[in-house]
């Protein structure tokens, strides 16, 4: 497992202050481009070796084995409500360090690919539409405009936030709601 | 408060209750042998540390509260007191005290609360209390050495030193130098008084060269002086620094009994013999030479060398006393310094790093081996194989690293069974046997509590009162046994009494009242003795305030569960009782029995697991098996976990036991036994039931670990749930 990317952290809080601006890594899912505020982001690994947990929510894929720590691995796509990720050549695993205010834990998030870090100024940043993303809303903290197209900021810690996730894995709702896999999607797995 | 403050806050309340545990186990021992001086050295030296600790970190209310035991205790070690049972209890107590005050500055208090500051005047009150009390009666009959009659101390044996001249042991404060004073100023104004016929540096107390502060003073002078002067007159010559050094005067032609004490109050430090009674001033160098030249003549001769105390007695250049005296102090540092050396105080957190890391790196040791055996270069594959030789015999190393002795938790139990026999008036002793058996930290700290119960439920139902006891024959005094040993594998800790045994009729009629069990029922005596731990189950008439209300068995079982472990109770009535506690060794590494199902593994913990038989026919729809004539329910993993896949033609069934009940698992491929690493698997998963954790193999792929029992109620539940609806 190599790593492509080592997460960069942000600049000195001042100077974050001063420009009123906050680095962003981008990465497309499902031919969109989302974006996360890279203080969250710890690495970015290839896609491989994820151990299916059984009776599990659709969008977890698993755990994969982070150098010695067993890691969960959410698919995003899924957890957006959209069909699961279909595993290609540019999928990664982004290791994301979220806090529920007690412990840290890190989750991997499987994207199609990533981009780049790009600084987002304040300003160029909108409220998240009411409706009309087809993504809970709580999910967005907002839309960048960049290079005059808009770019979706996650919020990372609502998305991953581990008591709403074991809450649906409690439910039976979450295995009724069980999507059928993408198409191709063990044949792609097992390429990676 | 600052971080580096905390942080040395924390390290002293750590090292003070290290200090406090011995004070006790001091206290302890004084109450059975008030006249051993060693121990009663040693609680001084732990009280003078919490005290000493406590001015560095300015906690004005232990520093006070122990200047008074110490000075209790320095009356005691002056033998001014003697031990009374009453004053030991009031020693104990305000140890107690002392652990309550630690664990309220672990809070960041600054204050004490109401209620402790009455319990400090209380206790201080008390102790104060001895001490006039010590001071009245004492007084006339035993004598601090160089302030009472000189003629006290012919009498118990002691005779002159032969040596001129006074005698002086002083070691300067650490601050001196910042108070603008020099130590040779000192030694210059001492040549006003007289002669100085010898001086040694004690360098001892020197630290090395990066950690040494340059503005402290570090050093201590022993000096010999021939003068006409008075002691008073000498004192005088330190009066600046009186309350800042330790300052010890020996007027010339002392007695003994003087030497003895200097030598126990001289810094810790392996000097040689023969050069510490030369410090002292009791024999001169050119004695010393004689000595040295006459033992190594002796050895020349070829005979065994006698040790040159022994020499320099034969050349009566020193009292036989004070060679003793030295050479016990010198074994003693040395024991100190040794157990010192073998002992490194570690942060668990540093540890459970270096575990993680080792773990890695035996996963990265297999996927090298697994490329070497691709590449097929014989030398390659060699020096790989034995890499991960190595690497395995450094990750159970390294497991080694968080086991401990079992010893300091039992040795606390002493306080717990001198206080509760007491208490209830009997007598009653603790035999401790294999305290030196190692297991687990993580083990360690949790079955304090679930042997505490057991031990207090010992001496409360277990040992009879003393008439019943002597009517039957048997010692007045009762024995609480706590042994441990390491039995395949496990652990075993045994909790034994001498008393009567259990009641088993008595259990009987308390099981039949509570319909644990029916009168039909055949169970041998060991069974009944074991309903003890089933919940609500008391036999005894009278509730005490230790134990006696039903609530204690079932919760020592659930807690010994808790950590995979299992307790049994074994009793012969009139003989008295055993419990059986068997634990593993560690928590974080089980063995497992490695199954594998599509491209997935699973870790069954083979302790659960009875046999693996092969899987018949399959095409069946029922699923349950005919093993040997018994109906043995099954669970089709690749079923209940809707794994993608088609299953192989020939599969297998492991049989689990759970409890009572056996299940049979059925998987795709058995791999046999396997260590496994326990990972949790995160709170993200936390209602998941059925699988309990995860390991990694060393693929480096991720396998997770079956929680039979909850598995099984699962599929109960679905299975009936599905009935139902349809």
């Amino acid at each position: 497992m190599s790593q492509l990317v080592q997460a960069k952290k942000a600049p000195p809080v001042a100077l974050e202050e001063a420009t009123g601006a906050n680095q962003h890594l981008t990465f497309a899912l499902g031919g969109e481009m989302f974006a996360v505020d890279i203080l969250h982001v710890k690495e970015i690994i290839e896609y491989g070796a994820v151990t299916e947990i059984p009776m599990m929510p659709v969008f977890i894929r698993g755990v994969i084995n982070l150098r010695g720590s067993v890691v969960p691995v959410v698919d995003l796509s899924a957890r957006f409500g959209a069909r699961r990720t279909v595993v290609g050549r540019r999928t990664c695993i982004v290791i994301i360090e979220v806090s529920d205010g007690v412990v840290d834990q890190d989750v991997g998030i499987v994207v199609d690919a990533v981009s780049e870090v790009l600084e987002i100024a304040a300003a160029d940043i909108e409220p998240p539409p009411s409706f009309g993303a087809r993504i809970r809303a709580d999910f967005i903290a907002g839309m960048a405009k960049v290079e005059g197209s808009f770019v979706i900021l996650v919020d990372i810690d609502k998305v991953l936030d581990a008591n709403e996730i074991a809450e649906i894995a409690a439910g039976d709702s979450a295995r009724e709601a069980r999507l059928p896999p993408a198409a191709g999607e063990d044949a792609a797995a097992g390429a990676a | 408060m600052s971080d580096l403050n905390d942080e040395l806050v924390l390290t002293y309340i750590q090292e003070s209750r290290d200090q406090l545990a011995e004070l006790e186990a001091g206290m302890l021992m004084l109450e059975e042998d008030p006249a051993d001086r060693a121990n009663l050295d040693a609680i001084f030296r732990a009280a003078h540390t919490i005290k000493g600790g406590a001015g560095v970190i300015e906690c004005g209310f232990i520093e006070q509260f122990t200047h008074h035991l110490e000075n209790l205790l320095d009356q005691l070690r002056g033998g001014l007191l003697s031990v009374t049972p009453a004053l030991a209890s009031e020693l104990l107590r305000a140890a107690d005290h002392i652990a309550a005050l630690l664990d309220l500055l672990e809070t960041g208090a600054e204050q004490l609360p109401e209620a402790l500051a009455a319990g400090d005047a209380e206790l201080v009150r008390a102790l104060e209390s001895h001490l006039d009390s010590g001071n009245d009666t004492a007084g006339a009959g035993a004598v601090t050495p160089g302030m009472g009659s000189p003629d006290a101390f012919e009498s118990t044996g002691g005779g002159v030193v032969a040596s001129d001249g006074w005698h002086i042991s002083v070691r300067f404060g650490r601050d001196l130098m910042r108070t603008g004073n020099d130590p040779l100023s000192f030694i210059r104004y001492l040549t006003t008084l007289g002669e100085v016929v010898a001086l040694e540096t004690i360098t001892d107390a020197l630290p090395a060269a990066d950690e040494m502060d340059p503005e402290a003073c570090y050093l201590g002078f022993e000096v010999h002086l021939r003068s006409g002067a008075s002691k008073a007159d000498i004192e005088q010559v330190f009066d600046f620094v009186r309350d800042d050094c330790s300052l010890h005067i020996l007027a010339p032609r002392s007695k003994i009994a003087e030497y003895l004490d200097l030598i126990n109050e001289l810094p810790e430090d392996t000097m040689r013999l023969g050069e510490m009674l030369v410090r002292c001033g009791a024999l001169t160098s050119a004695e010393l030479d004689a000595g040295l030249e006459a033992q190594r003549m002796l050895e020349a001769d070829g005979e065994e060398r006698p040790p040159i105390g022994e020499i320099l007695v034969a050349h009566q250049a020193v009292r036989p006393e004070l060679v003793e005296a030295a050479a016990v102090r010198q074994q003693h540092v040395q024991e100190k310094k040794q157990q010192e050396a073998r002992l490194i105080k570690v942060r668990a957190d540093k540890l459970d790093q270096l575990i993680d890391l080792v773990g890695e790196l035996v996963i990265a040791g297999a996927s090298a081996q697994l490329l070497a055996d691709r590449a097929r270069v014989p030398d390659l594959k060699e020096a790989t194989s034995e890499v991960s030789r190595l690497v395995e015999d450094i990750r159970d190393s390294a497991l080694q690293l968080r086991m401990v002795q079992i010893g300091e938790t039992f040795s606390r139990f002493n306080r717990v069974v001198r206080d509760v026999s007491r208490e209830l008036g009997k007598t009653i002793t603790l035999q401790v046997t294999g305290g030196e058996t190692e297991l687990d930290k993580s083990v360690v700290e949790r079955i304090g509590d679930p042997l505490m119960h057991l031990i207090r439920n010992a001496i409360d139902h277990g040992i009879e009162p003393a008439s019943e006891r002597v009517a039957a024959g048997k010692p007045e005094a009762g024995s609480v046994g706590l042994n441990a040993y390491h039995d395949s594998g496990s652990i075993v800790i045994e909790v034994s009494d001498d008393g009567g045994g259990l009641p088993i009729e008595r259990i009987r009629e308390r099981a039949l009242e509570r319909g644990l069990i029916t009168s039909g029922d055949a169970l041998s005596d060991k069974e009944l003795a074991n309903l003890i731990f089933e919940p609500g189950f008391s036999t005894k008439a009278q509730v005490t305030n230790l134990s006696g209300r039903g609530v204690g068995m079932d919760v020592v079982r659930r807690n010994i569960s808790a950590l995979r472990g299992e307790v049994e109770v074994h009793s012969e009535p009139g003989m008295g009782s055993r419990f059986t506690i068997r634990l593993p060794l560690t928590l974080a590494i089980i063995d497992g029995f490695l199954t594998g199902v599509g491209s997935a593994s699973y870790v069954i913990p083979l302790d659960t697991v009875v046999e693996c038989i092969e899987l018949g026919q399959s095409g069946q729809t029922r699923d349950y098996l005919n093993l040997r004539g018994e109906v043995l329910p099954t669970i089709d993993l690749r079923h209940n976990f809707e794994l993608p896949g088609d299953p192989p033609a020939r599969r297998s069934v492991v049989v689990v036991s759970n409890g009572r009940a056996k299940v049979g698992v059925v998987v795709d491929r058995l791999h046999g036994e396997f260590q496994t690493v326990i990972k949790p698997l995160g709170n993200l998963f936390k209602h998941l039931r059925g699988i309990s954790g995860s390991t990694i193999l060393g693929s480096g792929d991720v396998a997770l670990i079956l929680d039979v029992p909850a598995l099984v109620s699962t599929v109960t539940r679905n299975e009936s749930a599905q009935l139902v609806r349809q």
